[in-house]
């Protein structure tokens, strides 16, 4: 019974949702809303295991003085505080007149958020800059005939989407061959095409793969073969 | 020379603001009566001489294709729009009887020529009309108001339909390749063998996790920041079905660190189970799978984190990833990891072919957990997929031949 009830709500529940894509009509049109707020409240409770385990592992980090532990104490230290000043805020703005939210301006939730919070994601966002530019570096050496047409192309492209390429092309090539309508044809012609193909793979592949979970051929996401 | 003709071109300014501005003040003054008399009186007669036409051939029919709540209006502009700048927009009006009182719906600005009532209750039936309106407000307070009211439509009423007729080739391609993956599974089931091209990507997941074997160390299986309700995510836990078993034979320690809780739940039952399955279950810790947090950038920086102090010497990134992908993938190749990534993501594909060893690009992601169980059953459906692509494949190239000709009619089928 361990696999049959999974597969079998499986089973109904793609079988129910595919319907639902073609047919508008109640009670289909309504299940995809719904289950997709069936599947937010399990979430949302589910939330909590991750969690806690995250705090348990933290924990034992801690405590068995493991080589990586001070990380482990800056998560729990940063999530006590978060976690405190969220009920904190939260009861207290429950009872003050007027009433305020612990996301509100003004609360240290709020000031951890925006200035700590926020600035970090900040921070590792910015870094993908740098990172693109090594991987470019890599991608782009002209080590065979497939890196060298990359490179090529990806020297159009970058020069042709800045004012500079088409400063430096419009005099001596016509319009419409300037830098920018190369770079323009490369990103809408073979660009398009490539992207194209690959996205009709994978929708193939999200077929494929839908029908073999919902037939229960596939059981692997389960725990085994 | 640049300080002279500054100086020149402010002195040309100077001299034409001085003539302009009592030239312009003269004619006010001279101008037929005061400023007082020279405000317009919004009489009836102002009104009927600003009053647009009402807009003309209004339409009031059922949305299609929906769960019913839906009429859609459309209307030929009034001859006044543009025209004059007599038109400042729509007004939409709604009666449940032709004669009686209408209420404001809701309004369209000036050029647009069409609306959806979407509150139109299934089986109820709605009389409209619309009206062009031209007006003055000043502080939101309107000065003058006239409307130019359309002839009543009705009655229309709204209802739900048992088909998206907008579905219909959709509907028919995906039997087609549901048939195709089916017939071929049933085909497989019988016994019938298929060749299924190599894919460098998957057959080089038992050498990556042998590699973590020779050196002592860790793999690292992270399986994107979707939830389970991402296929993608669910074809990942199937490759990380797999891949554990391979790591368990090896008594080669696999860690998978996770953004969503119930991936958490899942990826823990799979990998406790890869180990039962390979008579080693006291191996297993639960730590080995591990929540992080939800937060993209979060969850990047400790995978960073992860990777630069445990050096693992073989990284899966296998899933849904979006702008992290990247900070990943190349954190990985920083340590001299052994990478193979797999996304459906297009956007993120560039990202892990120019940072990752291997790469199963979009449709291999999903092929990887039947061509790595090596089941006839589940290649028959690898074999499904391929006369779906095939199929894809006649549609183009004919409809590039009808194109070339200037037949444009397959182009129109397959677009509706």
């Amino acid at each position: 019974m361990r696999r049959e009830i999974p597969i079998a709500i499986t089973f109904i529940v793609g079988v129910v949702f595919a319907l639902a894509y073609f047919i508008p009509h109640r009670p289909f049109g309504a299940f995809e809303a719904q289950f997709g707020d069936w599947f937010g409240i399990i979430g949302a409770f589910a939330i909590w295991l991750g969690a806690l385990n995250l705090m348990k592992i933290s924990f034992i980090k801690v405590f068995r003085k493991r080589p990586d532990f001070p990380f482990a104490l800056i998560i729990i230290i940063s999530f006590l505080v978060m976690v405190f000043f969220g009920f904190y805020e939260g009861y207290k703005g429950l009872f003050a007149t007027p009433q305020f939210s612990y996301r509100d301006p003004g609360t240290g939730f709020d000031w951890m958020y925006k200035w700590v919070y926020s600035a970090l994601s900040a921070t590792m966002f910015a870094l993908l800059a740098f990172f693109v530019a090594s991987a470019s570096y890599r991608a782009f050496r002209a080590r065979n005939l497939e890196a060298t047409l990359l490179l090529v192309a990806a020297f159009f492209v970058m020069l042709g989407r800045v004012p500079v390429g088409d400063l430096l092309t419009d005099w001596i090539l016509p319009t419409g061959y300037t830098m920018s309508s190369w770079a323009d044809w490369i990103m809408s012609v073979p660009n398009t095409a490539g992207q194209r193909a690959i996205m009709i793979g994978i929708a193939l592949g999200l077929v494929s793969t839908s029908l073999r979970i919902i037939l229960g051929l596939e059981r692997t996401y389960l725990g085994g073969d | 020379m640049i300080k002279r003709l500054t100086f020149l071109c402010l002195v040309g300014v100077a001299i034409l603001a001085f003539w302009i501005t009592p030239a312009q003040v003269t004619a006010q003054e001279s101008a037929p009566g005061d400023t007082a008399a020279a405000a317009p009186t919004y009489d009836s007669a102002f009104i009927a001489a600003h009053t647009p036409q009402p807009p003309f051939n209004i339409v009031a029919k059922d949305a299609p294709n929906d769960a019913g709540g839906a009429i859609n209006l459309t209307w030929d502009l009034s001859p006044d729009d543009y025209k004059s700048g007599e038109v400042k927009e729509y007004i939409i009006l709604r009666g449940t009887s032709a004669s009686g009182q209408f209420d404001t719906l809701g309004n369209a600005t000036q050029g647009v020529s069409s609306f959806t009532d979407n509150q139109a209750e299934p089986g109820e039936k709605f009389y409209y009309k619309v009206a062009a309106l031209n007006y003055e407000k000043v502080d939101y307070k309107y000065l003058w108001y006239a409307d130019g009211e359309s002839v009543v439509v009705g009655p229309v009423s709204s209802s739900a339909q048992w088909f998206n007729k907008g579905r219909f080739w959709v509907f028919i391609s995906i039997l087609f390749v549901c048939a195709a993956i089916i017939y071929f599974i049933l085909g497989a089931k019988s016994g019938k063998t298929f060749y299924i091209r190599k894919i460098a990507g998957i057959d080089e997941v038992e050498n990556a996790v042998g590699r973590a074997t020779e050196m002592g160390k860790t793999i690292y299986y992270v399986p994107g920041i979707n939830d389970m309700d991402d296929v993608q995510t669910l074809a990942s836990m199937s490759i990380l079905g797999r891949v554990s078993v391979i790591a368990a034979q090896n008594d080669t320690r696999i860690d998978v660190p996770v953004s969503r809780s119930l991936v958490m739940v899942t990826a823990r039952e799979i990998v406790k189970e890869a180990y039962s399955k390979v008579g080693r279950p006291d191996s297993f810790q639960d730590e080995q799978v591990r929540y992080l947090t939800d937060d993209q950038f979060g969850y990047a920086a400790a995978i960073d984190g992860l990777f630069v102090r445990e050096k693992p010497a073989t990284v899966f990134l296998i899933g849904a990833f979006f702008a992290e992908s990247l900070i990943m993938a190349e954190t990985g190749n920083s340590i001299g990891a052994i990478q193979i990534a797999g996304t459906a993501m297009p956007a993120q594909l560039p990202f892990f072919v120019a940072a990752c060893d291997y790469t199963l690009i979009g449709e291999e992601l999903f092929a990887a957990s039947a061509y790595l169980s090596r089941e006839p059953k589940l290649l028959g459906s690898l074999k499904g997929q391929d006369m779906g692509k095939a199929l894809f494949l006649i549609a183009i190239v004919v409809g590039i031949i009808l194109q070339i000709f200037g037949v444009d009619f397959w182009r129109l089928f397959v677009v509706r």
